[in-house]
C-alpha cells in the first residue's frame, strides 16, 4: 500500500495528515513536566565534586570542612558505595563503569564525591570545600597510542586498553578484488568527537519509601524499562519495587540511553536518608562528563574498474570509547551497525575491521541521532565514492547512478550480510538533481572557476538501517529488542494507549494516535498516548536509533487490528448478522449491501461493556509485543551547494536539497520537522562542533561558550522533498526517519567543500570545516585573497 | 568549572549615583557594579569571579539616555544596546556604532546588556572597546570626591582591565559628533552568529568635498590583550585620496600593529593577523561606499 499525503484533515486524522503535534500545546505554554520541574516534600539536592585530572590516584579525601557547613546532610564517596556493591555497575555493552572512584580517576570531569544538602547552592558550596588529594598519573588521550605496548593503562581492572576487535565480511575475496582493480582510492577520515547537546541536561530524583520499600526514580531516560531491570539486578531490589518514570524529556539523541553515576548515587542516597534526592547536571557538567558520540578514526579504501564500476570496499577503524565501553548498541554489535558501510551500492565484496580503545576521556560511542554507527558508515562510503568519482574524472552523480543497487534487486543481500528490504536510490537522486538544477549548477561552477571563484556541489546518497530489531539478532543485555503497544478503548469510545518507548521530542503522542486512528477510525483527539512509566506502560526497549515507528508503531497497528477483529464480532451481534457479512470502513461497520445502517466504533465500544455478545469477554483492548521480521532501510539523496570566501575561508551553504524516502508517511509535518532538525544538527557537525582533548586530557569545547551549536542565523534554508518506497514487511509500510539526515548530510557538506577545492589539489578535509582550516589550505595552495 | 551557582554575596540596590559612589568607596575592590550583568553573572555562576558585594545600579534613574549635546553624542552608562539599535539618531549618524550593536550577541542580550557595562568589562573580544577607540570616545567617570574624563585610548589598559579606580564608576560615554561626510563600518568574523569575535575591525572615516580622507579612526578587536587602536594606519591615511592600493596598504599597517595569540585547537595567530587586514579592508570598502566612494 502507498499512503496518500493529504493537506486537509478528513475528520479522523489517520496516516498522511499534516496535523499539528498534540504535545506541543503544553510545551509552547511552558507547561511541560521535566525532571527538574518536579518538586517533592522534603527533597534534598545532590552535587558532585569532579576530577580536575584525566588520570590520577586518589591519595585522600578530606570532607571535614564541608561536613560542618550548615545545610549539608551527607557526603558519599566511592568507598561507601563499594560497601554496598555500587562502586561499579555494568554497562549495556558488557563492560563495567565506575559510579564513584575508590582508587583512581580516569577522566577529567569524572564524579569523585557526592554531597547532599538542603539546596543546590549549599550542595555546591560544600562541594567546593572538599579537599581531594591526587597523585597525577600519565594519561592517554589518543586511541592509537592507547593501543601501543608502552601506553599507560586506563582501567584499574584491566591490563590492556583494547576494548574489542570486531570484523565483518569476506577478507580474502575483498583482497582479491582489490588486486584485480584498475583503481584503488584510499583515504583517512577522522569523525570528530561530538556531544549531543540536548536542551535538557541529565538528572534524576530518587524517592525511596521506607514503609513500602518502593524506590521511584524520575529519570532523563530514553529506555526506562531496561534501566529498571538493570537497577534491580544490580541493587537486588525486587523489580516490582522499582518504578522508573521518564517524564517529558528535552532531547535525548542517544545521550540519555546511558545510565549515569548521578542516577545511582541519588538512589543510594534516598535509600540511606529516606528523603527524595534530586540531582540535575549543570550544562558544563553535562558537556564534560556525559557520554560522547563518534570519535572514529576511519581508514577507507575502495576498488573500482576504470569505467567506474565499484568492486570492493575495505575499511579499518580505531574507535575511541573513553574510559568505559558504554555504547548503547545492541549487545552483539560492538561496532553497532557499521557494517551498513557498503551503503547504496552494489558492491561485490567488503571487509571491515573495528578496534576499540580505552582512553582517559569520558565514555564515548553513543549513537548520536544515528542508529548505532550508521552515521560513521554513511560518511565513510559517501566520501570514498566522491573521491573515487573525482579521481576518475567522472561526475559524482553519474558514478553513483552507475553503481546503485537497482530497484529490481530488492530484497538485496549486501556483501556484509544485511538484507535491504526496499529501495529506489536512483529515483531519489534524480529527483534531487532536478529540484536543485544539478547540470546548470555544474555549468555555473565551471564559469566561476574560470574567474577564480570557489563554488562546490556535494552529493550524498545514503542508506539507513533502522528499527532494531529482529529478536534473533538484537538484544540489550539479553533482552530481545521487541517493542510493545497496549490499546484500551473505554465504554464511551475514548482511547488510552501505552507504549514501552519514550519520546524525547519525536512527537509520538501524535504519530501513534494517527496510526490508531488510521485503523480504528477514532479521531486523533480522542486518543491519549502514554509512555515512560514502568509501572503503567508495557515493557519496551525504549526510543533511540529511529526504532519507534518501525517497532512500536507496528505494535500499535497490530494491537489496533486485534481490537478490530473483536469489534467485528460485536458489530455482527449488534447488527444481527454473521461476522463474515460485516464490512468495515474506517470507524463504521455495516452488513454487506446496506451501508446506511451502520454501527460506529464508538457504538461497538459501548456494547463491549454493556452488551457483549454471548461467549465473548467484555472489554475492548489489546496488547502486542512486536518482533520485526527485518530492519527498515530508509534512504535519500542530498545535494549541497557551497561558496567559499577566499579572504576569510568562510563557507556559505547557498542551497541544500534533501530528498528522503522513509516509506509511508504518518505525519508529513513531523517527518519534515525531524529532517530539518537533523539537517541542522549535522550542519553543526560539519561546520562548528568538536570536543578536543590535549595530551594531558584537558577538554576543549566543554561549554556552550566553545562548543558552537548552530543558531537560526547561519542555518541554511532546507528544501525538502520525498520519494515513497514502502517497507514491504512493516504493517504500515513505514520506516524510521528521525536520523536519516544526520546519517546522510555530513558527507554532502564535506563533499561540496572538497568539490570546490579539488582543482587546487585538495582531497579531503576533516570536519568541522572551520574557516581558519579552509584559509590555511587556501594559503598553502596559493589561492587566498587579501580583500 | 562545573558550577553554575554563584557563591554567596551581599546585594545592594542604591537609588542614586551618590549612594553608589559611597558604597564603592566603602567596599573598593570587594565590590562590583551590576549593570546588565550579561558578563558578570556568567562569571559569578561559574565561580570564576565571586565578588563579596554586588551593587545593582538598575534602580538609579537618569543613567539611560542618548543625546547630542556640546559637540558630543552622549550615552548614559545604563543605556541598553537595544536602545542604540532602535535609535534613529544612531542609525542615521553613527553607522559604525550601529553596525557594531547589530552584531553584538543576540536580541536577548541586547535587551539587557549596557554600554557602560561593556566598556568597563573590557573583554578583548567584545565589540564596543574597538568602536570607542575608532571614535576617539571619552568616558565621564565619577568617584565620591571628584569627577574626570578619560580618553578611550587611556581607558582600555589590558584584558578585563580599565583605568578606573576601585571607587570610580563610568556615568557617561561621549563620542565626538561626526562631520557631515562621515561613514563607518564594523566587520566581525565570528565562529557563529552572536559569538565573540575571532577578529573584528572598526572603521570610522570622514572625507572632504574632494574625496580626501579627513578623519580616520581604526581599531581592532580580539587581536591582542585589549582592543588595539591602529594609529599608524590612521596617520598613513590622513590627507590621502582613498583608492584600493592606499586602503590595502593601510589595512596592512593596521594588521602589523596587532598582536594576536593562537587559540588552542582554534584559529592561529597568523590567521588572525591576516583577518585583521582583510576585515579592515572590507570595513573601509563598506564605509566608503556609503559616502559614494568605490574602491
Amino acid at each position: 500500500m502507498t499512503v496518500e499525503i493529504t493537506e486537509e484533515p478528513k475528520g479522523v486524522h489517520g496516516m498522511g495528515h499534516k496535523i499539528r503535534r498534540k504535545e506541543d500545546i503544553r510545551f509552547l505554554l511552558g507547561k511541560g513536566n521535566y525532571v527538574d520541574d518536579i518538586k517533592l516534600p522534603g527533597m534534598v539536592y545532590l552535587a558532585f565534586v569532579r576530577s580536575p585530572y584525566a588520570h590520577a590516584k586518589i591519595k585522600s579525601i578530606n570532607v571535614e570542612k564541608a561536613k560542618t557547613l550548615p545545610g549539608v546532610i551527607d557526603i558519599i564517596t566511592g568507598k561507601e558505595l563499594e560497601k554496598v556493591g555500587l562502586a561499579w555497575i555494568p554497562t549495556l555493552m558488557g563492560d563495567k563503569m565506575m559510579v564513584l572512584p575508590t582508587d583512581k580517576v580516569v577522566y577529567q570531569g569524572q564524579e569523585v564525591v557526592a554531597v547532599i544538602a538542603e539546596d543546590r547552592y549549599k550542595a555546591y558550596d560544600a562541594a567546593s570545600l572538599i579537599e581531594v588529594e591526587y597523585e597525577p598519573l600519565e594519561p592517554v588521550t589518543d586511541p592509537k597510542k592507547a593501543l601501543e605496548q608502552s601506553s599507560p593503562i586506563v582501567r584499574p581492572d584491566k591490563n590492556t586498553n583494547l576494548v574489542f576487535k570486531w570484523e565483518a565480511g569476506n577478507k580474502e575475496e575483498t583482497d582479491k578484488l582489490f588486486k584485480e582493480a584498475d583503481v584503488v582510492v584510499s583515504q583517512g577520515f577522522y569523525y570528530q568527537r561530538l556531544h549531543v547537546a540536548y536542551m535538557e541536561p541529565v538528572g534524576s530524583i530518587a524517592h525511596y519509601d521506607p514503609v513500602s520499600g518502593k524506590l521511584t526514580i524520575w529519570m532523563t531516560s530514553q529506555a526506562p524499562h531496561v534501566v529498571r531491570t538493570v537497577f534491580s539486578l544490580v541493587t537486588k531490589i525486587p523489580e516490582n519495587k522499582i518504578r522508573i518514570i521518564s517524564p517529558d524529556i528535552g532531547g535525548g539523541f542517544g545521550g540519555k540511553v546511558y545510565v549515569y553515576p548521578g542516577y545511582v548515587v541519588s538512589a543510594h542516597a534516598s535509600i540511606k536518608l529516606g528523603r527524595p534526592v534530586k540531582w540535575i547536571a549543570t550544562r558544563s557538567e553535562d558537556m564534560r562528563s556525559t557520554a560522547f558520540a563518534r570519535d572514529y578514526h576511519i581508514h577507507g579504501e575502495i576498488a573500482a574498474k576504470k569505467d567506474g564500476t565499484i568492486l570492493a570496499l575495505r575499511i579499518k577503524v580505531i574507535s575511541d570509547h573513553g574510559a568505559f565501553f558504554g555504547d548503547a548498541n545492541p549487545s552483539k554489535f560492538s561496532a553497532g551497525l557499521f557494517s551498513i558501510c557498503t551503503g547504496s551500492y552494489d558492491i561485490k565484496a567488503a571487509h571491515v575491521e573495528v578496534v576499540g580503545a580505552h582512553t582517559n576521556k569520558p565514555p564515548g560511542g553513543i549513537a548520536y541521532r544515528c542508529s548505532f554507527r550508521v552515521t560513521e558508515a554513511a560518511y565513510a562510503i559517501e566520501r570514498l565514492v566522491d573521491i573515487l568519482a573525482h579521481e576518475l574524472g567522472m561526475d559524482p552523480a553519474e558514478l553513483r547512478l552507475k553503481n546503485f543497487i537497482p530497484p529490481e534487486k530488492f530484497p538485496y543481500k549486501s556483501a556484509l550480510g544485511w538484507t535491504y528490504d526496499s529501495g529506489n536510490y536512483a529515483a531519489a537522486l534524480k529527483k534531487a538533481m532536478d529540484k536543485i538544477g544539478y547540470w546548470e549548477l555544474r555549468k555555473e561552477q565551471e564559469e566561476k572557476r574560470k574567474r577564480g571563484e570557489l563554488m562546490g556541489i556535494g552529493i550524498s546518497s545514503f542508506t539507513e538501517i533502522v528499527g532494531a530489531g529482529p529478536a534473533d539478532l538484537f538484544d540489550i543485555v539479553g533482552i530481545k529488542m521487541f517493542e510493545s503497544a497496549e490499546i484500551r478503548i473505554h465504554p464511551t469510545g475514548k482511547v488510552i494507549a501505552r507504549f514501552g518507548t519514550r519520546a524525547q521530542g519525536q512527537g509520538h503522542e501524535t504519530t501513534y494516535a494517527q496510526i490508531i486512528s488510521e485503523i480504528l477510525g477514532i479521531p486523533v483527539e480522542d486518543i491519549i498516548i502514554e509512555e515512560g512509566d514502568t509501572d503503567t506502560c508495557p515493557y519496551g526497549l525504549g526510543t533511540y536509533a529511529s526504532r519507534s515507528t518501525p517497532t512500536a508503531g507496528a505494535a500499535a497497528a497490530v494491537s489496533a487490528k486485534k481490537i478490530l477483529d473483536k469489534a467485528k464480532k460485536i458489530a455482527a451481534h449488534l447488527l444481527e448478522a454473521r461476522e463474515e457479512d460485516i464490512v468495515y470502513e474506517k470507524g463504521r461497520f455495516y452488513v454487506k449491501g446496506s451501508p446506511d445502517k451502520f454501527k460506529t466504533i464508538q457504538d461497538v465500544a459501548l456494547a463491549a461493556y454493556t452488551n457483549p455478545p454471548p461467549g465473548i469477554e467484555a472489554g475492548l483492548e489489546a496488547i502486542t509485543y512486536y518482533n520485526p521480521p527485518n530492519m527498515t532501510f530508509p534512504f535519500g539523496s542530498y545535494i549541497c551547494v557551497v561558496d567559499i570566501d577566499k579572504g576569510t575561508g568562510q563557507i556559505k551553504v547557498r542551497k541544500f536539497v534533501a530528498v528522503d524516502d522513509c516509506g509511508n508517511i504518518i505525519n508529513p509535518v513531523i517527518v519534515d520537522g525531524q529532517i530539518m532538525g537533523a539537517l541542522t544538527m549535522s550542519f553543526g557537525t560539519a561546520f562548528l562542533e568538536e570536543i578536543r582533548y590535549d595530551e594531558n586530557g584537558n577538554i576543549y569545547g566543554g561549554s556552550f561558550a566553545e562548543y558552537m551549536i548552530p543558531t537560526a542565523i547561519e542555518t541554511p534554508k532546507w528544501e525538502l522533498d520525498k520519494t515513497i518506497t514502502p517497507s514491504p514487511h512493516h504493517p504500515l509500510g513505514a520506516k524510521g526517519v528521525d536520523e536519516s539526515a544526520t546519517v546522510g548530510s555530513p558527507a554532502a557538506f564535506v563533499n561540496a567543500v572538497v568539490d570546490a577545492l579539488w582543482h587546487l589539489g585538495v582531497r579531503h578535509i576533516d570536519m568541522p570545516l572551520w574557516p581558519w582550516k579552509i584559509w590555511q589550505i587556501l594559503k598553502e595552495k596559493g589561492a587566498v585573497s587579501d580583500e | 568549572m562545573f558550577i553554575m551557582y554563584p557563591a554567596q554575596f551581599n546585594y545592594f540596590a542604591p537609588k542614586s549615583v551618590d549612594e553608589t559612589l559611597e558604597l564603592l568607596d566603602k567596599f573598593r575592590d570587594d565590590a562590583k557594579i551590576l549593570a546588565g550583568g550579561q558578563s558578570l553573572i556568567i562569571l559569578m555562576k561559574l565561580r570564576l569571579f565571586s565578588p563579596k558585594n554586588i551593587i545593582d545600579i538598575n534602580k538609579i534613574p537618569g543613567l539611560s539616555y542618548i543625546k547630542e549635546e556640546e559637540g558630543y553624542l552622549k550615552i548614559g552608562a545604563l543605556t541598553r544596546y537595544s536602545d542604540l539599535e532602535y535609535s534613529d539618531l544612531i542609525k542615521s549618524r553613527y553607522p559604525l556604532l550601529y553596525e557594531s550593536i547589530k552584531h553584538l550577541a543576540d536580541p536577548i542580550v541586547r535587551n539587557v546588556g549596557t554600554v557602560g557595562g561593556n566598556v568597563c568589562h573590557n573583554d578583548p573580544g567584545n565589540n564596543l572597546p574597538s568602536v570607542m577607540l575608532a571614535y576617539n570616545a571619552e568616558f565621564l567617570v565619577k568617584s565620591i570626591s571628584k569627577q574626570r574624563v578619560i580618553k578611550a585610548i587611556d581607558f582600555f589598559i589590558g584584558p578585563y582591565q580599565t583605568a578606573l579606580q576601585s571607587n570610580e564608576m563610568v556615568v557617561e560615554i561621549r563620542i565626538p559628533v561626526q562631520e557631515p561626510k562621515n561613514s563607518g563600518a564594523y566587520m566581525k568574523l565570528e565562529r557563529r552568529a552572536g559569538d565573540f569575535a575571532i577578529v573584528a575591525s572598526a572603521v570610522n572615516v570622514s572625507i572632504d568635498d574632494n574625496g580626501y580622507l579627513k578623519k580616520v579612526g581604526i581599531a581592532l578587536g580580539a587581536v591582542g590583550s585589549t582592543a588595539i587602536k591602529a594609529d599608524k594606519a590612521e596617520e598613513f591615511l590622513i590627507g590621502k585620496k582613498a583608492d584600493k592600493e592606499v586602503i590595502k596598504k593601510a589595512s596592512e599597517i593596521a594588521s602589523e600593529q596587532t598582536n594576536p595569540s593562537s587559540t588552542p585547537f582554534g584559529p592561529s595567530a597568523e590567521y588572525k593577523k591576516a583577518m585583521a587586514k582583510v576585515l579592515t579592508f572590507r570595513a573601509f570598502k563598506n564605509a566608503l561606499r556609503k559616502v559614494g566612494v568605490e574602491i
